[in-house]
């Protein structure tokens, strides 16, 4: 059944970055997704060339309403196209939801750790979605690592969904905000000492970013003693 | 053909006959795991084979490198899209280590240091199509792309090609692994575009 090609239109899009952009899609048929999922997303160029990416799907919600949000890849073929040219009305083919590994469910009521850098937050942010929709109560913790305050996606949300059950943790890695109380730098052991949930407590840790990225904080997590099966990571490597 | 996207022109229209559909070459080497990679000393490293009879053939880092060593050259599909061709390997080829092997199953889970597994037939490691390969591009494996070895498996999708392997198990069925179980097809074959289950 999720072989199947579905026909979904633009809703509306919303710049998030300067090179990153959400998209709402209606799929038809489409039926819901775990946070977490992907979707495969197919182009077709006027002579019948086809370009197939994948993308995280940013939510979690039953119906036949997605969001996608993508970063423009600077010698990407499809991304370019998805943040730059894509318009409300326009139709694009979908075929998901993917994927049952890097996925969180509302019946899990352990803590979660959630780590993203730059668009990695897209996977996550369906995982914080669910989270608040389902009303669970598990505790919720976002360190949230972008080169600047203006690379983040999804900010307005993000903090209005900030509660007793989900915190987040900002990193700057190139220019903090004025008045940051620490400067700009990556995520490394310090950082992930001080601003995660600790391994004691035994948090399933969710990664998602560049290579680099998830390498340095899967690395980083096993050093500060969590066991390596409780670390997802979910990596964007290919362009 | 699928429904026009307006605007989008695409890239490249030179067909590849080497390029299975859907794929997009990439020079790049992108890393794709599902958690922290495994760091494994070659002085504990080894390698086993498990028959039906529960009997297990093992080799230590030092038994491996004695065995003969094969240079293969091939390119490799990932099932995230990315084609990388004219990649070089060094390892050892699986008809090797299944030369002592006596089994009469046709089916195997290959496991990885880290809990890794895929699933792959018999026939796909035998006759000179899979390997355990110990060196990329003339230097020792780095741990993120499996090293200190990994199954290459070149004619299937990448992840049956298991990073960090320790070990092959005879099945007598068809039993899915890791991905395999997660939404991923059960052979994986790129020239079929076997990508999901």
């Amino acid at each position: 059944m999720n072989a199947v090609w579905k026909v979904g239109v633009v809703a509306s899009t919303r710049t998030e970055t300067p090179t990153g952009r959400s998209i709402q899609i209606d799929v038809p048929g489409w039926g819901g997704n775990l946070a977490g999922q992907h979707v495969d997303v197919r182009l077709t160029a006027p002579d019948g060339y086809q370009a197939v990416r994948s993308y995280s799907i940013a939510t979690a919600s039953p119906g036949d309403r997605l969001e996608l949000a993508v970063d423009r890849l600077p010698d990407g073929e499809v991304s370019p196209y998805l943040v730059d040219d894509l318009l409300p009305g326009d139709e694009l083919e979908l075929r998901g939801p993917l994927g049952g590994w890097f996925v969180w469910r509302p019946e899990q009521t352990g803590p979660v750790q959630l780590i993203g850098g730059g668009s990695g937050i897209v996977p996550l942010m369906a995982m914080i979605r669910a989270h608040a929709a389902s009303g669970s109560t598990a505790r919720f913790r976002l360190l949230y690592s972008v080169r600047t305050a203006e690379d983040a996606f999804f900010v307005p949300e993000l903090e209005q969904l900030a509660s007793a059950h989900f915190s987040i943790d900002w990193v700057y890695t190139r220019v903090a905000p004025e008045g940051w109380p620490v400067p700009a730098g990556r995520v490394g052991p310090r950082v992930l000492e001080s601003s995660t949930i600790p391994a004691s407590e035994m948090p399933a840790v969710f990664v998602c970013g560049p290579t680099g990225f998830v390498e340095a904080v899967a690395d980083a997590l096993v050093a500060l003693g969590h066991a390596p099966a409780s670390v997802k990571t979910e990596r964007f490597g290919g362009k | 053909m699928g429904i026009i996207s307006r605007g989008f022109s695409g890239r490249s229209r030179e067909h590849n006959p080497d390029l299975p559909p859907g794929q997009f070459l990439t020079t790049d080497f992108p890393v794709l795991s599902a958690g922290p990679t495994p760091r494994i000393d070659t002085a504990e490293w080894s390698f086993t084979i498990t028959d039906e009879s529960g009997l297990m053939h093992r080799w230590s880092w030092d038994e491996l490198m004695a065995l003969p060593v094969e240079d293969i050259a091939t390119d490799i599909h990932c099932v995230t899209r990315w084609s990388k061709f004219g990649t070089s390997w060094r390892g050892v080829s699986l008809d090797t280590l299944f030369a002592g092997i006596d089994t009469k199953y046709a089916y195997t889970m290959v496991y990885s240091y880290g809990g890794y597994t895929t699933n792959v037939p018999l026939a796909d490691l035998l006759g000179g199509k899979a390997w355990v390969a110990f060196e990329f591009d003339g230097a020792p494996l780095d741990p993120e792309h499996g090293g200190p070895a990994r199954l290459l498996v070149p004619h299937l999708y990448f992840w049956k090609s298991a990073k960090w392997v320790r070990g092959i198990e005879m099945r007598k069925s068809d039993d899915p692994g890791f991905w395999e179980q997660n939404g991923y097809n059960i052979y994986g074959d790129p020239w079929k575009e076997q990508r999901y289950s």
